[in-house]
């Protein structure tokens, strides 16, 4: 037990004697709140739209006004034909093109229907799905629009006809966040990221520069235990990690004006577990690596692994049944989980405690696993 | 020039000769391109939806029916009260809930409206806002037969065309992305640490004297990793084409130039880096941090350019990932050709030149 | 008879198909000075570690301070101290930092610490390092430093590892002058070195030659036996039968 004590001011007085760390714990969130969940969005507007209008009638004319007016759509250009459109496609300029043909007026006002041509670039497939059904929304606007302006020209029967027109009422409700504020939705994901990068990163080079200075055999030759070694090891990066989540709760607060609608203390509590297992995986990193290079290659493989299963940029559900697994023993799933539904659902600890659980499971074999595998021969 | 090419050998063989770190930076991408082209879906699926219909009649049991067959729905079935509702979605449960009126039917049909209420789990916007496009469109489907039938006239049809993407892989739009993050993240570790090792060890070649020749030094220490990153590259491009299913619709040769530019800069970037850190660790976690996070964000590569401020969009300029991927999506998937991506390129370029610019003059700085 | 600190019999190190020490037999006496003499590559780091209890011999046996190598591997350390190639002191710790470190972990209480720190910088006239980083000592004192900490808790025995390389004869004469104290106050001390000259200094040395031990007795005797003037010269003839470099 004084052993551990002694360790543990070594490794506190060499965290702090680095240039560049101490300044990071605070620096690093800072910065990651501030700037990034601004860029998070998965909406699609702004969609750049050219409109191709070979009759520009007045009836066309008024269809790309209204596309034009409509908060999902900028108009980037009215080009004379479809292939100076797509050439604005290619370039990137436009994002979309709609084609209305020359006999638009005339065929609303004789045949009573008309068509127009759309082509969106679908490299985005959401944007591809999402533009389309704009477009056919604004045109069924439209349609009913022309209805009724034109109603009066119609023959008696077709009259009726319109005014017996099924129109189905559909009465959205957003829950738990009316605003559609993405934002609210990521800020956890964020504080996780936050904790993986800095409680992970560092144990895993901690014990491979010991290794590549030499000291690592000073060590062993102590009767220093493992169990020892490894804790104070990790318990720097334990205090690291509750900082930089005390830090980012008060961002969350101070910048966007969010505090978790359940327990703080869960939140801190679920952050403590998780940051176990995550330097955990350092350590183990750190003992299977003798360079550098090869800590640092191992531990952003498994960072990336953790961060982008992990269901912070698209959801597990959407993935196949087999990464699906993947997520369930992964640690940063877990957290994102807990995270959101303590800040955006107000879930209580006992809620989340299957969450706690599984995250306390992982933290144990992780850092057994650490112990195990570092050899003091 | 001999003594040039004899120490691009010999780091050759030192790189070689380690196989583990060579395990792992060919092994890295493979696994990660292969994990993330198949796992990563950024279409909303498996909504999990269920129906509140009190008083189900023929018309509220085809809209079940259609939301049921649709692909992206997973029908739980009939709920049996509201508050059922409300906790099925507070555990995260339930995605979506449709709410029928009473008399659906009759009211359709005898007065023209009748209405459906739509809760959506908006936890995350992006599935909650999706849920109900698709629910929507579904519905107006049904309405758009049943309008049909009585031929009311005034519809304006839309004949839609998805243009390079007809299938809306979500893949095409990803994996571009994850070359550029993956190679982004290999070549400035692989530079910056090696070059910081060399100072924190005070080895004879990075000490020397004369800038001209630790230049050149630090060039023939490079090469390899520029072959090495390149082989990535490729490996990256079979496994997307042959594996994954992501097209090679431009020219091939185009392609390498434009992977070959962007780890010439990224590789760049990372000796920057080593000029503004003097420890191994501080190499690693600045080129951790700034390799990834402004590539995953920024990039383009997840989050759409367009939708971010202004201020946003203009830091995304300086994210180098920002235009390779924007390149490789153009190049790959569009087919383009140099003419539309010369922008990019050029800025790639500079942006090169730029970074060497000041690791010569950091370098300069320090040794006098 | 003088009590026998290391027993060693037969001991073997292979990694893979290289047989880095081969079957080596030989024994210390309590406040011996025994010198470990050999080439670069002949075996001799790779024998120290195993005597450390931080490698695993492959065959053999042995005993350090009156505790088995294989079984006993973490008794050993209790008793020893040890200083390596590269001098293992952080760089980045102060000097009293690194003093108070290894004194802590061997069990010294905090007053013991501090008393003796004292003395220590005092005895070695660093008084006014106390305070500065290791990486900012110039390397003779860094090996002062290193061989200090590494006796800081009286151990039975401390293992040197080349523990002076790279610096100028004087220097190495004043750290040889350290390790005279530490044996008179019945420290054994057990030094592996490439410089040949540093043998006489030693109370028995053995010369090892392609991870065996091919000669082992004082340095006059062997300077008798193979009719040198100087340990150098013996080394020299054995080394004519050396296969690695």
């Amino acid at each position: 037990m004084k052993t551990l004590k002694f360790l543990i001011e070594k490794e506190f007085k060499q965290l702090f004697r680095n240039t560049l760390i101490p300044r990071l714990i605070v620096m690093f969130p800072i910065m990651v709140l501030l700037v990034f969940p601004w860029a998070v969005s998965f909406e699609i507007k702004n969609i750049k739209i050219d409109v191709v209008d070979h009759g520009k009638s007045s009836y066309s004319k008024r269809f790309t006004n209204k596309v034009a007016s409509s908060k999902y759509f900028i108009l980037n250009d009215t080009p004379l034909d479809y292939q100076t459109a797509m050439l604005n496609m290619e370039n990137g300029e436009t994002d979309m093109i709609i084609e209305i043909p020359v006999s638009f007026d005339k065929d609303i006002v004789k045949s009573q229907t008309s068509s127009i041509g759309v082509a969106v670039n679908s490299v985005n497939g959401t944007q591809g799905l999402l533009g389309s059904n704009y477009i056919m929304q604004i045109a069924n606007e439209f349609s009913t629009e022309l209805r009724g302006e034109l109603i009066n020209t119609l023959p008696p029967k077709s009259k009726a006809s319109i005014m017996n027109m099924p129109k189905i009422d559909i009465v959205p409700q957003y829950k738990y966040n009316p605003e559609l504020d993405y934002k609210n939705f990521m800020i956890p994901g964020f504080m996780v990221l936050l904790l993986t990068i800095l409680c992970g990163i560092l144990p895993a080079l901690n014990i491979v520069m010991e290794k590549e200075n030499g000291t690592i055999n000073q060590i062993n030759v102590t009767p220093v235990s493992k169990i020892n070694f490894i804790l104070a090891k990790l318990i720097p990066y334990w205090v690291v990690g509750i900082v930089v989540m005390i830090i980012s709760i008060t961002l969350g607060y101070v910048i966007y004006d969010l505090w978790p609608a359940g327990s703080v203390i869960a939140v801190l509590i679920s952050a403590i577990v998780f940051i176990l297992s995550v330097s955990g995986l350092g350590i183990i990193i750190s003992n299977y690596s003798e360079t550098m290079q090869q800590a640092s290659f191992l531990v952003m493989f498994f960072i990336l692994i953790l961060v982008l299963l992990g269901g912070m940029f698209t959801p597990v559900s959407s993935m196949p049944t087999w990464a699906q697994t993947i997520a369930a023993i992964n640690p940063f799933n877990y957290l994102t989980k807990t995270f959101r539904m303590l800040y955006l659902n107000g879930s209580t600890l006992s809620e989340v405690s299957i969450n706690l659980f599984a995250l306390g499971i992982i933290a144990v074999v992780l850092n057994g696993w650490a112990v195990y595998s570092y050899k003091k021969r | 020039m001999k003594q040039f090419f004899a120490f691009v050998n010999k780091e050759f063989r030192h790189i070689i000769r380690d196989n583990r770190t060579l395990l792992i930076i060919i092994g890295m991408p493979i696994v990660e391109v292969l994990l993330f082209g198949f796992a990563i879906n950024m279409e909303v699926q498996n909504i999990k939806v269920a129906f509140y219909d009190p008083a189900p009649d023929a018309f509220t049991a085809d809209i079940v029916e259609r939301i049921n067959q649709n692909y992206y729905f997973n029908n739980l079935g009939y709920m049996q009260s509201m508050d059922d509702m409300e906790e099925a979605m507070r555990k995260g449960k339930l995605d979506l809930a449709v709410v029928f009126q009473q008399n659906f039917q009759e009211d359709l049909v005898h007065s023209g409206t009748a209405s459906v209420q739509l809760l959506a789990n908006s936890s995350d916007p992006n599935r909650g806002s999706i849920s109900v496009t698709y629910v929507t469109a579904i519905i107006a489907g049904y309405q758009q037969e049943k309008t049909e039938l009585m031929q009311i006239p005034f519809q304006i049809q839309t004949d839609n065309r998805m243009i390079y993407n007809p299938q809306m892989k979500s893949s095409y739009m990803f994996v571009p992305g994850i070359m550029g993050l993956v190679l982004m993240i290999i070549c400035t570790i692989m530079t910056s640490v090696s070059i910081v090792r060399e100072k924190e060890r005070g080895t004879m070649e990075v000490l020397l004297a004369s800038p001209l020749k630790q230049g050149t030094m630090i060039f023939a220490k490079t090469i390899p990793y520029m072959v090495i990153s390149f082989i990535d590259f490729i490996i990256i491009l079979l496994l997307s084409y042959f594996v994954l299913g992501v097209p090679v619709n431009g020219s091939l040769i185009l392609l390498f130039l434009v992977a070959l530019i962007y780890i010439s800069l990224t590789l760049t970037y990372g000796l920057t880096v080593s000029t503004l850190v003097d420890k191994q660790v501080n190499a690693v976690i600045f080129s951790a941090i700034t390799a990834m996070i402004p590539v995953l964000m920024l990039s383009g590569m997840i989050f759409p350019i367009s939708n971010m401020p202004k201020v946003l969009q203009a830091i995304s300029a300086i994210v180098p990932a920002r235009w390779f991927i924007d390149a490789v999506r153009k190049v790959m998937i569009q087919g383009q050709g140099l003419f539309i991506i010369w922008k990019e390129v050029l800025i790639m370029i500079g942006m090169t030149i730029f970074l060497l610019g000041v690791t010569i003059a950091k370098t300069k700085k320090r040794l006098e | 008879m003088s009590k026998k600190v290391i027993e060693v019999s037969n001991l073997t190190k292979k990694f893979g198909n290289f047989t880095a020490v081969d079957h080596i037999t030989f024994d210390v006496e309590e406040g011996e000075i025994f010198g470990f003499l050999g080439a670069n590559g002949a075996g001799k780091t790779t024998a120290m570690q195993m005597l450390c209890g931080i490698s695993m011999p492959t065959a053999g046996e042995g005993s350090v301070a009156g505790y088995d190598i294989i079984k006993e591997n973490e008794l050993i350390k209790r008793n020893i101290g040890y200083m390596s190639q590269k001098f293992s002191l952080y760089e980045d710790l102060k000097v009293w930092e690194n003093i108070r470190l290894f004194g802590g972990i061997y069990g010294l209480t905090n007053k013991e610490i501090a008393d003796k720190t004292n003395l220590l910088l005092k005895q070695l006239n660093f008084e006014q390092e106390r305070n500065t980083l290791v990486k900012y000592l110039p390397l003779g004192w860094k090996q002062k430093l290193a061989f200090s900490v590494a006796i800081f808790h009286e151990p039975q025995i401390v293992f040197l590892d080349e523990p002076t390389g790279g610096v100028d004869p004087a220097m190495r004469r004043q750290f040889w002058e350290m390790i005279y104290d530490a044996a008179d106050r019945g420290i054994t001390v057990f030094v592996t070195t490439h410089y040949m000259d540093e043998a006489e200094y030693c109370n028995r040395v053995s010369i090892m030659v392609d991870g065996r031990i091919d000669a082992l007795d004082s340095p006059a005797e062997l300077r008798r036996q193979f009719n040198a003037e100087t340990m150098d010269e013996v080394f020299r003839q054995l080394a004519r039968k050396a296969e690695r470099e």
